[in-house]
């Protein structure tokens, strides 16, 4: 079997690819929303050293990244061997060295790896206007970098929700401008509460 | 030894690969090998297939191995065709 071909059986038998994707979305949203909320909360708390703000941003990419990944393999590890073994009792057979038996126990870490490598991308391109200013090379932009900051993580919601209306054949702008619009409820609700401590 | 020109297998094997994919296989294991399969019954799991595979000189081992592999298995070889092969020349 040519091996082009054996790498996309792998692929398809495993039903990566959906899942890859759902998880590419979902926790990616969880990081441009948890970078939107500690970039809002340090914009309504007032001046905050840039150093700091980098600090909370970038261990909080660091620790959703270890949590994707980690709670993807764990679960998608069970998950595939429930299969596995549904599969083997409806076969009467084992399937340790068919390519089943390898896509269930390659898959788990792809998919680990997309889940845990998705929040930790989009929260590093996020940061990047601070980390930029802080080095001395701030973006030419009439805004300051927490506000850049603020206006990345929109940017990155807006292409998940244009990504989600890619794949699932709806609108994509107005799929993107609805994931926008859970990005903006949020804000608001991070200002109400930041507004009033 | 005798040289083997058609098998009829009955085959279980899970949904993926499909029966194109699971064809296109079989047939790949050898240039000169031609594959019929008749999707027979679908299960939850698994679904029956009849293959049929015509060549000039067809590998029972190979051809078991690549269906192990896709993770099916031969219930029973269910018609063979084999040709006695011409005795070595003496010459």
């Amino acid at each position: 079997m040519p091996l082009i071909r054996q790498i996309r059986s792998l692929w398809k038998l495993s039903q990566a690819g959906q899942i890859a994707r759902r998880y590419f979305v979902t926790n990616g949203f969880d990081g441009a929303l948890t970078m939107l909320g500690i970039l809002l909360g340090f914009y309504t708390g007032g001046e905050v050293p840039l150093v700091v703000a980098i600090s909370a941003c970038l261990g909080a990419a660091v620790a959703l990244g270890i949590s994707g990944f980690t709670s993807a393999l764990l679960s998608e590890t069970e998950e595939r061997k429930k299969e596995l073994k549904e599969l083997e009792e409806s076969l009467v057979a084992p399937l340790e060295g068919s390519d089943y038996g390898k896509a269930s126990q390659i898959t788990p870490w792809v998919i680990a790896a997309i889940n845990g490598l998705s929040p930790f991308l989009i929260s590093l391109f996020i940061i990047a206007p601070l980390w930029l200013e802080e080095a001395g090379m701030g973006l030419p932009l009439p805004l300051g970098p927490l506000e850049t900051g603020i206006a990345f993580s929109f940017l990155a919601i807006l292409f998940l929700g244009i990504f989600l209306g890619r794949i699932s054949g709806t609108f994509w702008l107005w799929s993107g401008l609805r994931a926008v619009l859970i990005g903006l409820v949020t804000a608001g609700i991070i200002f109400l509460i930041g507004g009033n401590t | 030894m005798a040289i083997v020109k058609r098998i009829l297998l009955d085959v279980l094997k899970p949904h993926q690969p499909g029966a194109l994919e699971f064809s296109q296989t079989l047939a790949d294991l050898d240039p000169g090998y031609r594959v019929n399969l008749r999707v027979e019954e679908v299960d939850e799991n698994t679904e029956s297939v009849i293959v049929v595979i015509e060549g000039e000189d067809i590998r029972f081992e190979e051809i078991g191995q690549a269906i192990k592999k896709m993770g099916g298995t031969i219930h029973s070889v269910d018609e063979v065709e084999a040709e006695g092969s011409p005795p070595a020349s003496s010459e």
